[in-house]
């Protein structure tokens, strides 16, 4: 490299898109010998983020910001590159920055090509490509009256995730292409037709083949209507452009570099300009005659400059651009080369919506490409096949009878073709570095980080690897039980065990411990098998459910009575006040919109609850692996921006999952709008309402690692809200380890959300009626623990100070005040009474 | 229900603290014996085990509210408080060698009566 002074290079970036990312990234790993210095200037305000994942940032909240690169990078957003002075090597902002290099990288990216049509510049007309654009479109529709039509321009890869975008918002979609089948780029005729009737069915509607003749403004100046070349016309108040890609190159065309035709920084199997000193990567680059628009190919130029910045000799030959997507639950793919005059071999199945493809050589053998629409699960090892020889007919190849094993995929098949990862490069670091977990695999080694279509046959190889090498990873519950908790489960349920004894007499081991036996406790208690204190179930429970209180750290108990949605008349309120006067009990305001009363003697307890019994109050489970508090803001009936009344929903649905036993404690909070004042995002499920209805979000998390919810559904009614909820609960009550939150529980499902919502909307496994019934039976069940133990002399028994003297008090309970309250003293240090050998 | 001495005697004095059917089974009871609290599980084949009921990490008298369970075989209580598993038999601490709660005898007499019997 051809550099002016000594140590350290100074290198440019300009744009900090997924690209200009990756490329920083990539050589801050390399250069271990700090040779360059990095700069990066950005326009946008932002640093770089995942702008492949924007529809979903919008439908739900997805953060799609990348890792900050380290601190010695300096990174200059907002302020866009206007000049670049080859001579001096010098840069020039629009804030006025001369920046110096010594070498220049051009990740400027692309615009979105908007056809100039008349009517292309009116109010409410927008492109799909940044995060401000998104919010652009989102402002404005929120600002629209009522419900009204959207149209996206562009049926292609880009276009279809706008038109997921414009339904997210509650728009009416249309989806305009000019060629005659969506997504013309990647599918064949066929695949095109049956991905249309998926999008129908979705209720959006597809205009194809059919030219545009402009945009009309409405009364309002607006835009209101599209127009096309045979007179016909759809309302649209809102209309966004996502008709491909031009790149971005005027930098280059300003300092004299060369460009291609239609476009594109003319670079070398390098990536380097005509100048030396200037490389260009990403969708602003012509390489090789081609502008490449897709993530994976666009790393790969930014792998091979970082090569290059550090003497190596990479070269960028061509890319692979097979795509996988999902749209809204239906899957589409394409691979290879699907348009090879070649033999092919073609399914369709209408009624499940299944159009699959196989391109393959004359003699069979060879696989040249193909498209999968409605069902793409074979995706990543068909691709993993391609120019090489399929294991058996292309038939067995389309009715997934490839599924490799993993294991026996060649070892240069590319796997993860985002970052370029082959089958060898995984295994070789699942043995070097002994992984045993899929996180720790892609965190080495990249596969799977970016698209994540190729999870599963990671998962595959991974597994493949770990049972080669004799590895096998407990899931058993404790020594007791060499069954996870889901096994446990559904041994319980569909055995019909209604006892410890018998369960670990027949299944298990020993006679348990305060693993296992809280947990069958817990089972039996959400399969419904009476109070959780009748009979043996009693032995099992833990202190706290044993007591039907919280334990603290004197051996006092906490009591907290049941305030659904927060909501409390004065009089109760009152009741609560006298009943914390007359204990003498220490009382706080708790985080889930209820009252906790500490202090409490075992033996005071019934006197206490019988007191909060008589007043109205149930017990408030705070106990118990159970439904604690459904929160809530004051919602419509108050609030001048609340949209729907949130209190109401929160008290119905507190008293709907009141009492339910689940693998950990469930919280939940209602907000009566998208202000969120109940910061339902924080819970296991937390609901919005909206305009229409309910948004739905689940498994999140607050404690000790916060987790944002994920939306799950948008403008629910009040019936199909509460259906959804209880399918969630009772499948993660299912399908949950001891002690996982919803949050942890849904990372480690297969599939995540996705998987989720086709459990619970789609019904995929079948089980929505079961766990219908389920949750019916637990609300036709339930019943306050705390009166029914007040009513059962035996139940009462246990709450003695000493069995050999009832009525003598604890004598090593002691307070002393702080506040005008009581605080806990313990009388002995630990190392009291303790005998050490 | 048959006498059976379920730890050998040490001593002469036995207490009565309750009847067998006062204690539940695969459960702990707190008694009060000359000002010292004894802990008394039953386990689930009717055997009888006393500690003291002061949990020494946590510096509270909760051991008897712990759930019962064994260990490789060995009868157990797990703390309440923060889940460390004691030897019924020997009160030794199964998480933390160093640490061993007393054990006291005790006995399910002939006329269903449990007793136990501090030094």
């Amino acid at each position: 490299m051809n550099v002016a002074g000594d140590g350290f290079h100074r290198l440019v970036v300009i744009g900090h898109g997924p690209t200009g990312h990756r490329l920083v990234e990539a050589l801050r790993e390399r250069d271990t010998g700090r040779r360059w210095q990095v700069t990066v200037i950005g326009e946008e305000t932002r640093s770089a983020y995942d702008r492949v994942a924007l529809t979903s940032h919008l439908t739900e909240g997805a953060d799609l910001a990348y890792p900050a690169h380290d601190p010695e990078v300096t990174l200059l957003t907002g302020d866009p590159v206007t000049g670049i002075d080859r001579a001096e090597r010098v840069v020039t902002t629009g804030s006025g920055r001369r920046v110096g290099y010594d070498a220049l990288v051009l990740a400027t990216g692309s615009s979105p090509f908007v056809p100039p049509v008349p009517g292309r510049d009116l109010p409410g007309v927008f492109v799909y490509r940044t995060i401000d654009d998104l919010e652009a479109l989102r402002a404005y529709s929120a600002a629209l009256a009522e419900p009204v039509s959207g149209t996206v321009v562009g049926g292609g890869l880009l276009g279809l995730e706008a038109a997921r975008a414009l339904q997210g918002l509650g728009l009416d979609t249309h989806v305009v292409e000019v060629a005659p089948w969506l997504m013309p780029r990647q599918l064949d005729e066929g695949g095109g037709a049956m991905l249309r009737r998926h999008i129908e069915a979705l209720d959006m509607q597809v205009h194809a083949g059919t030219p545009m003749a402009g945009l009309a403004a409405g009364d309002d100046g607006r835009v209101a209507r599209v127009e096309f070349g045979d007179g016909s016309a759809i309302d649209s108040r809102v209309v966004v452009f996502s008709a491909g890609i031009r790149p971005r190159d005027e930098l280059a065309r300003g300092c004299g570099l060369p460009v291609g035709e239609r476009g594109g920084i003319v670079v070398d199997e390098g990536c380097r300009t005509a100048d030396p000193a200037i490389y260009a990567v990403g969708e602003c680059a012509l390489v090789g005659g081609q502008v490449y628009g897709l993530v994976g190919p666009c790393f790969s130029m930014a792998e091979v400059v970082a090569d290059r910045l550090l003497d190596g000799g990479a070269t960028f030959a061509g890319a692979d651009t097979s795509t996988k997507l999902k749209l809204m639950g239906v899957d589409v793919a394409s691979f290879g080369d699907p348009f090879a005059a070649a033999l092919d071999v073609t399914y369709t199945d209408p009624v499940a919506g299944v159009y699959k493809r196989l391109v393959v050589s004359d003699d069979a053998r060879t696989l040249l490409g193909g498209v999968l629409v409605g069902d793409a699960d074979s995706y990543p090892t068909l691709r993993a096949y391609i120019g090489g020889q399929l294991p058996g007919t292309p038939e067995q190849a389309l009715f997934g009878g490839t599924e490799a094993a993993g294991g026996d995929l060649p070892g240069s098949t590319v796997i993860c073709s985002c970052n370029n990862v082959s089958a060898d490069t995984i295994r070789c670091a699942i043995r070097d570095d002994s992984l045993t977990e899929l996180a720790e695999v892609k965190g080495c080694t990249r596969a799977g980080t970016t698209c994540g279509s190729c999870v599963p046959l990671v998962k595959k190889i991974l597994d493949a690897e770990l049972t080669a090498a004799g590895i096998e990873v407990s899931k058993a519950l404790c020594e007791h039980f060499p069954h996870s908790r889901s096994e446990l489960f559904d041994i319980v349920r569909v055995r019909g065990i209604t006892t410890f004894t018998q369960l670990i007499t027949e299944h298990g081991q020993g006679r348990g411990c305060d693993i296992c036996k809280p947990a069958v406790a817990s089972i039996l208690a959400s399969l419904g098998n009476g109070h959780i204190l009748d009979g043996e179930q009693a032995a099992l429970q833990d202190t706290n459910d044993h007591f039907l209180a919280n334990m603290q750290k004197n051996g006092t108990y906490s009591v907290v009575p049941r305030i659904p949605g927060g909501e409390i008349t004065p009089d109760r309120l009152i009741v609560i006040g006298e009943v914390a006067r007359d204990f003498g009990l220490y009382t706080k305001i708790t985080g889930g919109q209820r009252i906790d009363l500490f202090g409490a003697r075992v033996d005071q307890l019934p006197a206490i609850w019988k007191r909060l019994v008589d007043a109205g109050f149930e017990s408030g489970h705070a106990y118990g692996k159970a439904l604690r508090t459904v929160k809530s803001c004051v919602g419509s009936t108050w609030c001048r921006y609340g949209v729907q009344d949130s209190v109401a929903m929160a008290i119905r649905l507190e008293l709907r999952y009141r009492g339910l036993r689940a693998p950990h404690k469930l919280k939940s909070a209602v907000s009566g709008c998208a202000r969120e004042c109940a910061e339902a995002q924080s819970k296991d499920f937390g609901i919005i309402a909206t305009e229409r209805g309910w948004n739905l979000y689940l498994s999140g998390n607050g404690g000790m690692r916060p987790r944002h919810a994920d939306l799950f559904a948008t403008d629910l009614d009040d019936q199909t809200l509460i259906r959804y909820i209880d399918r969630f609960l009772m499948f993660y009550i299912r399908t949950a380890d001891r002690l996982q939150r919803t949050a942890s529980w849904l990372e480690s499902l297969d599939g995540g959300i996705d998987y989720l919502r086709e459990v619970i909307v789609d019904d995929r496994l079948g089980l929505c009626a079961e766990l219908d019934a389920a949750m019916d039976r637990h609300v036709a069940a339930y019943s306050d623990e705390w009166r029914d133990t007040l009513e059962d002399p035996d139940k009462l028994r246990r709450f003695v100070s000493f069995v050999n003297a009832p009525d003598t008090p604890d004598p090593s309970i002691r307070f002393e005040p702080e506040r005008d309250q009581i605080k806990p003293v313990l009388l002995a240090g630990p190392e009291l009474e303790v005998v050490t050998r | 229900m048959t006498a059976e001495l379920t730890v050998p005697t040490r001593s002469d004095r036995w207490t009565d603290v309750c009847g067998f059917v006062d204690l539940m089974p695969e459960r702990g009871a707190c008694a009060l014996v000359d000002g010292v609290q004894v802990a008394i599980f039953r386990t689930f084949d009717g055997e009888l085990y006393a500690l003291s009921n002061f949990d020494p990490f946590s510096g509270a008298y909760v051991l008897a509210r712990g759930i019962l369970g064994t260990r490789n075989g060995a009868p157990t209580v797990a703390s309440p408080m923060y889940k460390q598993v004691f030897d019924l038999r020997t009160g030794q601490c199964l998480d933390d060698e160093q640490v061993v709660v007393p054990t006291y005898p005790v006995r399910h007499n002939s006329a269903g009566r449990v007793e136990v019997s501090l030094p």
